[in-house]
């Protein structure tokens, strides 16, 4: 028992200085990987435009729902085989990660710096403003998520910008009460009180001494939270409410093959197998990440 | 101090049943036109004196306040008026009809993740990183990280499809539907002693009901696990051992009750998100439900549909949610304090 304690004390002493988190981070092989896969998934989709070998929405009439490559009626043209429009479902894909990846950052982005900044006001100042933002906080913790996105969408239609609203509108919640909490902590710890006490400003306070102190949790936070958005953007997307059918998604893409599962099961097998993959290396990397930033939290 | 307990949660559920119509009876204006538009889109030539007296008929010239207020009193008693699809019906009695059916998928996802998670999560705490342990922790993580749609597609390509056990659509076998009592076609087929139809019922629910199961059968899994190591580790566990008792015992009765109360809140978070996957895996198996409801509502741009839709999925959320609180209560007495 002894000797687990003061394993786990050096740990986090080590852990308490960034390079010492570095060097924990990169000694996790699987979060290396993952992290390795995300890399090379962001860099599929900021490329997809020189990769590509065919243009995504082009259709080749002569080569409708070709086989993937290693069966005997495949076409040498398209690697993974078309879709039923003989669309190239490689190059749909390399689309795809892009605009997954792209929605995932934007709202993640607007969702932290949102949550993170109310919930840093409300956790410092406390009174009447955290009772409201409590109120509207318990609100939208009642309203499914999924549902919510729904309402709005269908009263819009699909569109980009009403997308990353749709999923941005409760996803600061989670930064919201994970900034709160922390914040309504370190208000009370004595750094805090010593920075006033000599006279610092509550913007300095807030932004220089508190804010260098909440941050892992957060970023913690923000990566496991983007593994969703893509998730909810691909069902979005799937129901036909999401990314806007012109542009190349994977959730579109799985309902594209549905009709084509009794014939050609690869045309929704390979979009969701990219979703897969790149969920879950964003979740191994976020475990990962948390293990190192995120004491408190890390796993039995 | 029961009494007490109650009271103050159902107070608080005033506000945020207020802001949940209020956001549903929004989203309604911000799509285009207004409900007069649309009961016109078919009548040809009207006038705009027409269209002006319609809208004073629905109140739709009255300030936003107002129609809030009337919307209000009229989703109170069910009264969403009629659909703009499904031939002019009455909102509330399409919604009737379809809610059994997405009642009982939901009861089937939630027993089979309930009872599948548990037991995995009681396993694998006994012998953290054991290969059951480890096992379970890689199909956990698959679970979460796979979108439901994608799962519901590749079981229904592989078990209804390439094996052609199960099918892959529907409630059940044209003509062997039981006399609908209460509208769910197990308890319906049970209680006429119908085998066939029961098995047919049961059938139809496997690949949906596993679909939907799997995220929240995954976070419960690993809920249930780390609590109980937690649980597992505590001295009076050690002293449960100590006094003699059979392993069973101190697993299954004292560290268990003990390990489940946290469970409880990610059971109730959960299955708030099975009712978001009724649309997706109603969509994929075309399960007559109140997800595919939504999701053709949509489509037919009936927002009237689309709100009731909504504000039933919302309340069955809150009340999910106070339900949980209470049995968080009756479980943890230090909840109850506070």
């Amino acid at each position: 028992m002894a000797e687990r304690v003061s394993e786990e004390e050096e740990l986090e002493s080590v852990a308490a200085t960034t390079p010492g988190m570095l060097r924990l981070l990169l000694g996790n092989r699987v979060a290396v990987t993952a992290g390795l896969v995300v890399i090379a998934f962001f860099a599929i989709g900021l490329l997809a435009g020189v990769l590509t070998p065919h243009d995504p929405n082009a259709q080749h009439p002569e080569a409708i729902r070709a086989a993937p490559f290693w069966r005997a009626d495949a076409d040498a043209r398209f690697l993974l085989g078309t879709d039923s429009l003989g669309r190239d479902l490689l190059s749909r894909m390399m689309y795809g990660a892009r605009v997954s990846i792209l929605l995932g950052v934007v709202v993640v982005l607007l969702t932290l710096v949102v949550g993170a900044g109310l919930g840093m006001l409300a956790g410092y100042f406390r009174g009447r403003f955290d009772v409201v933002m409590s109120r509207v906080v318990d609100t939208l913790l009642a309203f499914p998520f999924l549902i919510f996105a729904l309402a709005i969408m269908a009263a819009t239609g699909p569109n980009l910008v009403a997308l990353v609203l749709a999923l941005a509108f409760k996803g600061w919640v989670d930064f919201y009460r994970v900034a709160r909490g922390d914040v309504l902590a370190a208000r009370a710890a004595d750094y805090v009180t010593a920075a006033r006490g000599l006279g610092a400003s509550t913007p300095h306070i807030l932004l220089r001494e508190i804010l260098p102190n909440i941050v892992p949790p957060l970023i913690v936070l923000a990566t496991l939270r983007m593994a969703t958005i893509i998730i909810a953007e691909a069902s979005l997307s799937f129901l036909g409410i999401g990314v806007p059918p012109s542009i190349p998604a994977w959730g579109t893409m799985v309902a594209d093959g549905r009709a084509d599962v009794g014939s050609a099961w690869w045309i929704a097998t390979f979009p969701g197998l990219a979703i897969l993959a790149l969920v879950l290396s964003v979740n191994l990397f976020g475990e990962g990440l948390r293990d190192v930033l995120d004491p408190r939290m890390r796993k039995t | 101090m029961w009494g007490r307990f109650f009271a103050q949660r159902l107070l608080q559920l005033i506000p945020v049943l207020v802001g949940v119509s209020f956001i549903v009876f929004l989203t309604m204006h911000l799509t285009p036109g207004d409900p007069v538009e649309h009961m016109l889109g078919q009548a040809g030539r009207i006038t705009q004196e027409q269209i002006d007296e319609l809208r004073a008929h629905y109140g739709l010239d009255r300030p936003l306040i107002v129609q809030y207020g009337r919307f209000l009193r009229n989703a109170a008693v069910g009264n969403f008026g009629p659909s703009y699809s499904h031939q002019g019906r009455d909102v509330g009695a399409v919604v009737a009809e379809r809610f059994p059916a997405t009642l009982e998928l939901t009861l089937f996802a939630f027993l089979v993740a309930i009872l599948f998670a548990i037991p995995a999560g009681v396993v694998a705490s006994l012998r953290p990183q054991g290969t059951f342990d480890r096992t379970a922790t890689v199909a956990a993580l698959l679970g979460i990280s796979m979108p439901g749609f994608w799962l519901g597609i590749v079981l229904m390509m592989v078990f209804g499809l390439r094996l052609g056990w199960l099918p892959i659509s529907g409630r059940i076998e044209l003509g062997l539907a039981p006399l609908p009592t209460t509208g769910l076609n197990t308890v319906d087929a049970l209680v006429a002693a119908d085998g066939a139809a029961l098995w047919s019922a049961v059938k139809h629910l496997i690949l949906p009901g596993l679909a939907m199961a799997a995220p929240m059968a995954a976070m419960v899994m690993r809920m249930v696990r780390s609590s109980m190591i937690g649980v597992l580790g505590q001295d009076y566990i050690q002293f449960a051992r100590a006094k003699g008792l059979p392993e069973r015992t101190v697993v299954g009765k004292h560290a268990l009750r003990n390990a489940l109360i946290p469970t409880v809140n990610i059971v109730a978070l959960q299955t708030g998100l099975l009712l978001s996957g009724n649309m997706i895996i109603e969509t994929v198996f075309q399960y007559p439900g109140l997800g595919k409801l939504a999701v053709d509502a949509i489509a037919a741009a009936d927002y009237p549909l689309v709100q009731a839709v909504v504000l039933i999925y919302a309340i069955s959320y809150v009340l999910l949610n106070l339900g949980a609180d209470a049995l968080h209560a009756v479980l943890d007495p230090r909840v109850r304090a506070a």
